[in-house]
């Protein structure tokens, strides 16, 4: 048996030191099912990144940081607010959602 | 062709309608999301599953829902429920050329319970008001999960469907049915059994659905854009015609030896449908042309 209680985990991360992303219409990709998630960018105020990330599976926050520090890496924002509802997602996939998102946001297709 | 089955509900808003005309209400960074399913550890979707807006299809002005049955289903809670009230009442208000529902859900959404099946009900009586002030409410129906439970029962109250021949429509899904009857009865797990019994080409034979369309996005939009006139006034004659209908359809088929006989292809020939074995092999365009009713 886990020690972990069922419910939902609520994982807060923010980062600092990335390039404004300037303004844009909040964009939503992906969908809440099994093994996906959804992300939603959105423009905020000040010059940092907040991440909410909501998810169905506890226990896996170090991943989560990992997977966060590796978009950061790659997609330095400032002034953005991400948000994730996740029912399971790999990191795989929740890195291909993150950037399918700034695509969108950027103008490319994902 | 893009399939409209694989498309999630905002593709098909993105393709469906007029390029860039779709205005959302109460949109995902809104946060107007399920009150109950964090408590039960269920994760929610900032869009509760359906988008509602405001779009052009082609240069006319309707409202739209689209349901997302990637996310529990498509089942309906009670915001999303709300949501769908919510459309059709402006609807009565604003009165677009018609208000169109991209149907894909099971029916109530069963972790929301009484909040659930209390949203549908709201969603019928709102449809019929729509209904009722002459301003049409089509379905399309096409998505994988079909269109079950309380969700085919609005289909159903609505002036026009239309449905590709991988959409299904009913009102208990095929396990449902299997749990309640038995195997013998249904068995949920024969996919051609499930499609000859609620699938597009049955639905268009038994005049259950008013256009059978390829699984295409621009199929859909076509018969969309065909129908926006298409307003069936909801008069006590068209409900005892309707009755009239079911009562021929529940005779035309003899029940009285139907072991090892498959009961779909039965009735189809009661329809007066030659062949009827082969409607299942036949293209849509094929089966398009044999309805009798």
């Amino acid at each position: 048996m886990s020690d972990v209680p069922a419910g939902l985990e609520t994982l807060d991360f923010s980062f600092s030191g990335g390039k404004p992303a300037g303004a844009f219409a909040p964009v939503l990709v992906g969908v809440v099912g099994s093994g996906n998630l959804e992300v939603l960018l959105e423009p905020a105020g000040g010059d940092g990144c907040a991440v909410r990330i909501e998810t169905s599976a506890r226990g896996f926050e170090p991943i989560w940081q990992a997977v966060m520090n590796d978009f950061h890496a790659r997609h330095p924002l400032a002034g953005v607010r991400v948000s994730i509802n996740d029912m399971g997602a790999t990191p795989a996939v929740v890195s291909l959602r993150l950037d399918q998102a700034v695509a969108e946001i950027t103008g490319g297709r994902p | 062709m893009i399939s409209y089955a694989e498309c999630s509900a905002r593709e098909r808003l993105a393709l469906l309608l007029d390029p860039g005309s779709f205005h959302e209400w109460l949109p995902p960074s809104e946060r107007v999301m399920s009150p109950h399913l964090a408590q039960l550890g269920v994760p929610s979707a900032f869009d509760d599953g359906v988008a509602v807006g405001r779009a052009m299809l082609d240069g006319r002005e309707v409202f739209v829902a689209a349901q997302e049955g990637a996310f529990m289903g498509g089942g309906v809670g009670e915001v999303h429920g709300a949501k769908l009230v919510g459309l059709l009442q402006r609807a009565l208000r604003d009165r677009p050329a018609a208000v169109l529902l991209l149907a894909e859900s099971g029916g109530v959404r069963l972790h929301e319970a009484n909040a659930g099946l209390i949203a549908v009900s709201e969603v019928m009586r709102a449809l019929l008001d729509v209904r009722a002030a002459g301003i049409p409410v089509l379905v399309l129906i096409g998505g994988a999960n079909g269109c079950f439970g309380g969700m085919g029962i609005v289909a159903r109250c609505a002036d026009y469907i239309v449905m590709s021949d991988v959409g299904r429509l009913a009102m208990s899904g095929p396990e449902v049915i299997e749990a309640s009857h038995g195997v013998d009865e249904f068995d949920s797990r024969d996919r051609a059994l499930v499609w000859r019994t609620t699938g597009g080409k049955h639905r268009w034979l038994t005049g259950d659905c008013d256009a059978l369309v390829e699984d295409d996005v621009a199929a859909f939009r076509a018969a969309a854009i065909a129908a926006i006139g298409a307003s069936k006034p909801f008069t006590f004659a068209a409900l005892e015609q309707e009755h009239a209908l079911l009562t021929q359809r529940l005779h035309a088929l003899d029940t009285t030896d139907t072991t090892d006989r498959d009961e779909a292809a039965l009735l189809w020939s009661a329809l007066g449908i030659a062949d009827a074995q082969q409607v299942p092999e036949l293209s849509v365009e094929a089966v398009r042309a044999l309805r009798t009713i």
